[in-house]
């Protein structure tokens, strides 16, 4: 019985270990690097598959590039360096997470500028309302209980 | 009516932001390098018709020239070559190829079936140096002036189209052409 379920886990081990690493094999040794190598790999998207990351695409172009980030990173490189190498050859649109600028700042102000404008409306209706009860507090748009 | 003025005035606004994004879509699928007004990247590369030559970026200094990145898995690439033949035949600008990620025997014996457009041709197989030029598919090709600088890129098969329209009214002294 005991015999039969260490071999099922080694099973299930079989089956889950290379689904997790499916398609990046790549080992780093140093847990550290490896930790910065797989979050870079996942923030960078492939470019001809351009809704996955480098770490999730099977393509050749993706391997490359994970090829360049573990060089740089083994190299010495820090994470800005690998990034703003892949911006500089690949453009902005490589991050996944888009950089603050003057040209998208809009874009990171609006979820701000919505609120403010929610924020204003609810006052004023808070208010016209408060307004209104206290002005006609019989008013028979009330239904009884 | 003042009721009105202000979610009709924001409905404008969203017409109006709206109106930009979908103008701007229409070139979504082509990528614009940050290469384009920068100075073109470095290589030495085997040169594919002479293995012990190597092909540098500083022997293509002082003259303008076109980067064609191909290679012979590529379909749109065979679709192309008969326009760069055609471009090459014109003599206006030297066509450098880069071999990207490609067998040597396989490209050799592609070119003497098609024809050879290019002047050089640097092979890169592990495809590095496309990374650094930041290339995302094949086709690409690039316009590199006399001071060693990307002018253009052009993303997908060279056309007649593309070569009268963006290339050619790009160099130095623009040809008559015939087309």
């Amino acid at each position: 019985m005991r015999g039969r379920r260490i071999w099922a886990s080694a099973l299930i081990a079989l089956l889950i270990i290379p689904a997790a690493h499916g398609i990046d094999a790549t080992r780093i040794a140093d847990p550290a690097l490896e930790a910065r190598y797989l979050a870079l790999t996942h923030e960078l998207r492939c470019m001809q598959c351009q809704n996955e990351s480098i770490a999730d695409s099977p393509v050749g172009l993706a391997s490359d590039l994970r090829r360049q980030v573990r060089d740089m990173l083994l190299a010495g490189k820090t994470d800005e360096d690998v990034r703003n190498y892949m911006v500089s050859r690949y453009g902005e649109f490589i991050l996944f997470r888009p950089r603050f600028s003057a040209r998208n700042a809009w874009l990171w102000l609006a979820p701000l500028v919505f609120l403010a404008i929610g924020a204003l409306v609810a006052v004023r209706v808070l208010r016209q309302r408060s307004a209104l009860l206290a002005a006609e507090p019989d008013s028979p748009d009330f239904d009884e209980p | 009516m003042n009721r009105f003025a202000l979610p009709l005035a924001l409905f404008a606004l969203l017409v109006v932001v709206l109106g930009v994004g979908i103008r701007h879509a229409r070139n979504q699928g082509v990528i614009v390098s940050p290469l384009i007004g920068r100075s073109a990247p470095g290589f030495a590369l085997p040169s594919l018709t002479d293995a012990q030559h190597t092909l540098s970026s500083k022997d293509l200094k002082g003259r303008w020239y076109l980067l064609n990145v191909w290679g012979t898995w590529c379909v749109a690439c065979r679709e192309e070559h008969a326009m760069l033949i055609e471009a090459a035949h014109a003599g206006v600008i030297p066509i450098i190829g880069l071999d990207w990620k490609d067998e040597d025997d396989r490209a050799l014996e592609w070119l003497s079936q098609l024809g050879n457009p290019y002047q050089a041709i640097a092979v890169d197989h592990d495809g590095r140096t496309a990374i650094d030029w930041g290339v995302y598919g094949a086709p690409e090709s690039f316009l590199v002036n006399a001071q060693g600088i990307v002018v253009y890129k052009l993303v997908g098969p060279l056309t007649r189209e593309s070569w009268t329209q963006e290339i050619l009214p790009r160099l130095p002294h623009t040809p008559v052409t015939g087309s």
